[in-house]
């Protein structure tokens, strides 16, 4: 389980959010929505210690971010990638094992044939001589799926993996995601297509400068929290009748 | 053909031509790969900077009589302290912190050397004097191009990752500002090799240009980081020998070598260039079609 407490991030003078405290269970994919500009990305970055916080703390089973770093699997939002670099997608890839590899260690054998798997699991095996600038936005979002696989991570957070990306290869990756759940990974996706939140999570947090709610999916996401969140016409919409159970 | 004969004569005759030879090939081979980096972390105004920032440090350590490289380092080193410092403690971009911060320390550096020593010097580290390098600048220069090859093989790992995805490094713990450092001072023993073959205002352009022709030829770094070492290396070569047989200042021989490799490589190179982008036009086509 990762335990957030009192967690506060300020860019400026006023914070994005305040004394946050969540939790996210370790065999559920938990989803987090939320406006644009909620926060939603600043908490996950907060969690990683990828930006400054205020205050507050973060446990993953009880251990500080320090020692259970090399378990994290993140995928970011918005890459500012030079997709220029002299890099294939097998390589790319690879950079999976440098975390747990460490300090004048290369990737072995073994290393490389995982690489290959998780090539094909997100269905890019033709693609592993590629440079990476060669692909188009929904292969190098699964680029970074694979990447997420080859780190054998224990809490593994997805920011967006879904945008500009088909039907398709958003079922595979759910997919690996499902696998991942019933490993009992904890997985956490920041997702904004609300239509699927009780098809895809489990649990829900819902964030808009501060945590509106969380919990079970079927505890939080109701047409209340939606309107209070979102907007009533967004709730009347997405809980018309049939709407919620999609 | 018949200087290239004399050239190779005067290599076997004349030790101090052997000596400037040896020193400018380890200087292109070194250039080529620490600048393939600096390029690919889009880092060329950096590297301009430090090459620039050294400067008090040659003249303090001409003073103190210590050696270069020892003065030299602190400078850089201190220079790139401060870009960074003032880069991210204000809302000034890293390129308008460099400009600042390199041209105070190459003001301070030219006061310096006027103070510490006769014109002739100044003139040397400017535009390089690859001719008058001693043993003790070989020496040097062997132990520098050590360190740069451990430094690469050792961390190109976290030199690919740094320069590739740095947040993605961050996220697993990994400590992206001391290898930020740590190449910079690689950088900085880089550039005061590279002063004595091209001088300060050409050091620059072993950095970048080598890895820039290189990166037109392939999509693998470890093939770039090669290939960039050997550019560099052959426009040395041929650049002392343009040099010795023209009686042309070495430093600007070497550097026009590079560049003529780069305009080569820009028209007829797969990735870039004029020439294969009408053939890949016509080969889509073809796929397309078929
Ligand atoms: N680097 C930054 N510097 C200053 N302010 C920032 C920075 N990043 C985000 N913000 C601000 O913090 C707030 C939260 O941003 P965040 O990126 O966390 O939102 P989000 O919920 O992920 O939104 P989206 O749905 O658009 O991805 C926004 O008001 C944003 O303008
Ligand atoms: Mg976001």
């Amino acid at each position: 389980m990762l335990e957030v407490q009192n967690l506060t991030v300020a860019y400026s003078d006023t914070p994005v959010f305040t004394d946050v405290a969540v939790n996210f269970n370790a065999g559920k994919i938990t989803g987090i929505i939320g406006p644009n500009g909620a926060g939603k990305s600043t908490l996950i970055k907060a969690m990683l210690g990828l930006i400054k916080t205020q205050t507050g703390t973060v446990t993953f089973n009880g251990h500080t971010l320090k020692q259970f770093q090399k378990q994290i699997a993140y995928v970011e939002q918005r890459k500012d990638l030079d997709l220029t670099f002299p890099i294939n997608v097998f390589d790319v890839v690879l950079t999976g094992t440098y975390g747990r590899l460490g300090l004048f260690r290369q990737p072995s054998k073994a290393d490389r044939k995982r690489c290959l798997e998780a090539l094909k699991q997100v269905d890019l095996a033709e693609f592993a001589d590629r440079q990476i600038g060669q692909l188009s936005g929904g292969q190098l979002q699964r680029v970074f799926v694979a990447r997420a696989i080859l780190q054998k991570a224990d809490l593994i957070i997805l920011d967006e993996p879904f945008v500009g990306i088909d039907l398709q290869s958003e079922t595979a990756i759910m997919a690996i995601l499902h696998g991942w759940r019933d490993a009992g990974k904890t997985i956490i996706v920041v997702h904004h297509d609300l239509n699927k939140v009780s098809r895809y999570f489990d649990d829900l947090v819902i964030l808009n400068h501060g945590i509106v709610d969380y919990g079970p999916v079927a505890d939080v996401y109701t047409p209340t929290n939606i309107e209070r969140t979102f907007s009533a016409d967004l709730s009347a919409v997405l809980f018309a009748q049939g709407g919620a159970q999609a | 053909m018949n200087s290239v004969t004399t050239f190779v004569t005067a290599l076997g005759r004349y030790d101090f031509l052997q000596s400037a030879l040896i020193t400018a090939i380890m200087v292109g081979i070194m250039s080529g790969m620490i600048g393939s980096f600096i390029i690919l972390r889009g880092m060329s105004m950096m590297g301009d900077a430090i090459s620039h920032a050294v400067l008090p440090g040659v003249a303090v350590a001409y003073m103190l009589g210590i050696n270069v490289m020892i003065g030299a380092s602190i400078f850089g080193i201190l220079a790139a302290g401060l870009i960074g410092l003032v880069a991210s403690r204000s809302k000034i971009k890293t390129d308008t912190s460099i400009g600042v911060v390199f041209s105070a320390f190459y003001a301070l550096g030219f006061i310096l050397i006027s103070l510490a020593e006769s014109s002739t010097n100044l003139h040397h580290i400017l535009f390089g004097n690859i001719l008058a390098v001693s043993d003790t600048d070989m020496m040097t220069t062997t132990v520098v191009l050590g360190l740069v090859i451990l430094f690469v093989v050792f961390f190109y790992k976290e030199l690919l990752i740094t320069s590739f995805d740095p947040t993605f490094a961050q996220t697993y713990g990994f400590r992206v500002q001391i290898l930020h450092y740590a190449l910079m001072l690689v950088l900085t023993l880089v550039t005061v090799s590279a002063l004595q073959t091209v001088g300060i205002i050409l050091v620059v352009a072993m950095l970048i240009t080598p890895a820039a022709t290189a990166f037109l030829w392939t999509d693998r770094l470890a093939v770039m980081l090669g290939l960039a070492a050997t550019l560099g290396a052959i426009s040395s070569v041929v650049g002392l020998y343009f040099s010795y047989t023209f009686n042309w200042a070495s430093g600007p021989a070497i550097v026009l070598v590079a560049a003529g490799l780069f305009g080569i490589s820009f028209v007829v190179s797969p990735k870039q260039a004029l020439l294969p982008t009408l053939f890949k036009g016509k080969a889509r086509l073809r796929r397309a079609t078929a």
